[in-house]
């Protein structure tokens, strides 16, 4: 059973542009003790879906305007906004890609986790400081005295990144929501912190949802893989089958358009054209149609829905490219 | 380094080039330290090449560029364009230069004038420089729209109205517009989306063959520079530690730090996924680098002799092209 599924989620930011539906029915679920990739480009509506599910969108100018996200057998958008702070942090923790938008720059280490360990667990004096060491070990910081009396800003994006999964993972929750986490880091820490998290997710049994733009750091951390594309889903597979055979158009050009191995500038790279569609006024029928090199009459009047192509993996095209194809 | 090119084929030269920024600190806002981000480096950029400098932040990669295109005085070296020293120019003399050397930025978002139209934007080097009149003006910048793929209706419209790909396309078309030598372009990749970055990339790529470009490349995404470059350098804190073709770094890579960003950078392909640990440590201060090689605390190669002494840039040899050095003492045993 999943442990959350989200149902034909919609939310809407109203603009002085007109309404941007930046989710527009977006369903997927996240299956206990594994690693979910969220993957698309900037406005494809990924990073809403997390901030829906934790019910954090700003209200205004967002809003959500419809489905179901399922958590242990309640619907969250049914509950009544008190009761929220019960499940976020606690059963469910979200870390972000700029850490000091989450952490106060005039606290210490010390502070951040102390007052979670007194708010939530009652835990004070020496025995609170036992547990602080022992989050600060778990996330691989070394020296964790010192670190504690610092502040956000005496530590390097890295450190940052890493004091905020030791704080998100303090109450011990069933999902960590991770959006961008290592977008702002250096190629050798961004290393650093998806091992690290891929390792607490096997130590902890947890559930991890990992939202990127970063195919390779998808194809390196996730089991499960959603792509979406202008407020919907295009596609969802497990990351091999994801990565070695691609059904739907949109997935096969982004991992075509990518410099690999091998490949130098004598050849041109192959290029999805065009750009993103508005989502103040999407195309009617496929939002990709425009873009596609096999679209046809069919795919810009009929909006293809989200259907299972074969077991475990879904694609939105009227045409997905089959295992016949090259 | 002594990498023998012919003069002719020679654009760009530096030797000993540094950059120091002082910190101050204190009473009196005295100098308290010194940022090495530049610290001491030796290369050449040959006509119609693309040479790329990599690296992570704080590696000095996009301070050198800022000193490439003379934005920045070096604190001291030699740095030489078509045979010129550029460093004992006259302000006059650097305006003359800018025509030859332009460059890209990384946020297409800040580096256009909100309060400009593209035709403007683009046009402005044209004015500064004097080159032709008005209308002459016009009808450049509605060619260098074209080629860089946007239409000439465009013109009069402002930056917000465009998308992140088509403003690093105004951009381009800028840095185009004086029909400069050289392009340094800076993280020219990163801010655009997967989709487009193919685009801008190609585009780029077709720039370079039609009007005989030389680009320095500076990135940090090693996918792309192994697309786009003849010859790479490799950069930890202020330092050349590897260069050589882009088969001599990709191919036959001799130094820890140069495996370490390889074995880093993400492969779009699950199968490859290996469970081998990251290297371990951060990237130290340059205020205060580590005594010897700068990247000893984090080698796995690391011996007692690489804290006494900077390894100097030595030809790697053996299977190598003749251009291929690193600077690790270690380099012949791993």
């Amino acid at each position: 059973m999943p442990l959350l599924e989200v149902h034909d989620l919609r939310t809407v930011f109203h603009t002085e542009a007109g309404t941007v539906r930046a989710v527009d029915g977006v369903s997927f679920s996240v299956e206990p003790g594994r690693i979910l990739g969220i993957v698309g480009e900037s406005g494809c509506g990924k990073s809403v879906s997390a901030l829906s599910v934790m019910r954090l969108v700003p209200d205004p100018p967002g809003r959500i305007a419809g489905g179901r996200i399922i958590w242990k057998d309640r619907d969250l958008l049914q509950l009544p906004p008190r009761q929220m702070p019960s499940i976020r942090g606690r059963e469910i923790s979200m870390i972000f890609q700029d850490p000091m938008t989450s952490l106060n720059p005039v606290f210490t280490v010390w502070r951040h986790l102390r007052e979670v360990l007194w708010k939530r667990f009652g835990l004070k004096g020496e025995a609170a400081r036992k547990r602080a060491f022992q989050a600060l070990g778990e996330v691989g910081i070394p020296d964790p005295e010192s670190r504690l009396a610092a502040y956000p800003h005496e530590l390097s994006g890295g450190m940052k990144q890493r004091i905020m999964i030791a704080l998100a993972l303090l109450c011990e929750p069933d999902l960590l929501i991770a959006d961008e986490p290592t977008t702002a880091l250096d190629v050798t820490i961004q290393k650093q912190i998806l091992f690290l998290m891929r390792e607490l997710q096997k130590r902890t049994g947890m559930a991890i949802v990992l939202i990127t733009h970063n195919l390779g750091v998808v194809a390196e951390t996730c089991d499960d893989v959603v792509v979406m594309y202008a407020g919907k889903v295009a596609e969802e597979a497990t990351v091999h089958s994801l990565f070695r055979r691609p059904t739907h158009p949109y997935t096969k050009g982004l991992l075509e358009s990518l410099p690999h191995k091998g490949l130098t500038r004598e050849k041109p790279l192959p290029m999805i054209e065009g750009t993103v569609p508005s989502l103040v006024d999407p195309p009617t029928g496929c939002r990709f149609a425009p873009r596609c090199f096999r679209a046809e009459e069919r795919c810009t009047r009929e909006e293809p829905e989200l259907l299972t192509k074969t077991v475990g993996r879904k694609a939105a095209c009227h045409f997905p490219l089959g295992e016949d194809e090259p | 380094m002594s990498t023998s090119a012919p003069a002719s084929d020679l654009l760009l030269e530096s030797r000993d080039l540094t950059k120091h920024y002082p910190v101050r600190g204190g009473f009196f806002s005295r100098q308290a330290a010194v940022v090495r981000a530049v610290d001491g480096l030796s290369f050449e950029v040959r006509r119609g090449e693309t040479i790329a400098l990599v690296g992570e932040s704080g590696c000095g990669k996009s301070t050198l560029g800022r000193v490439l295109v003379r934005l920045e005085d070096p604190t001291s070296g030699l740095l030489r364009f078509g045979g010129v020293n550029t460093t004992a120019l006259s302000r006059r003399e650097i305006f003359a230069l800018r025509r030859k050397i332009q460059m890209i930025f990384q946020d297409p978002y800040s580096s256009l004038n909100p309060r400009m139209t593209i035709g403007e934007i683009v046009r402005e080097p044209l004015e500064i420089h004097r080159m032709g009149r008005r209308s002459e003006q016009e009808q450049r910048v509605e060619g260098l729209l074209a080629e860089v793929g946007l239409s000439g209706e465009m013109m009069s419209r402002y930056p917000h109205e465009f998308s992140g790909g088509q403003r690093q396309r105004i951009g381009i078309a800028r840095a185009l517009a004086l029909d400069p030598e050289l392009i340094v372009a800076d993280e020219p990749l990163s801010a655009l989306d997967v989709s487009v970055q193919a685009q801008v990339i190609n585009l780029l790529v077709r720039l370079q063959r039609e009007h005989n470009l030389t680009y320095v490349l500076i990135s940090h995404d090693l996918m792309v520079v192994e697309y786009l470059s003849d010859r790479v350098a490799i950069m930890y804190l202020g330092k050349i530690v590897e260069t050589g073709t882009r088969e001599d770094v990709f191919e036959r890579t001799a130094h820890p730090y140069t495996r370490a960003l390889i074995a880093s950078s993400p492969v779009p392909d699950p199968a490859q996924r290996g469970e081998a640990r990251p290297i371990e440590g951060e990237i130290p201060s340059p205020i205060n680098p580590p005594a010897g090689c700068a990247f000893h605390p984090r080698c796995p190669f690391a011996i007692d002799e690489c804290r006494m002494a900077v390894p100097p840039l030595e030809p790697v040899g053996k299977k190598s092209s003749p251009e291929h050095f690193a600077a690790c003492i270690r380099k012949h045993e791993i």
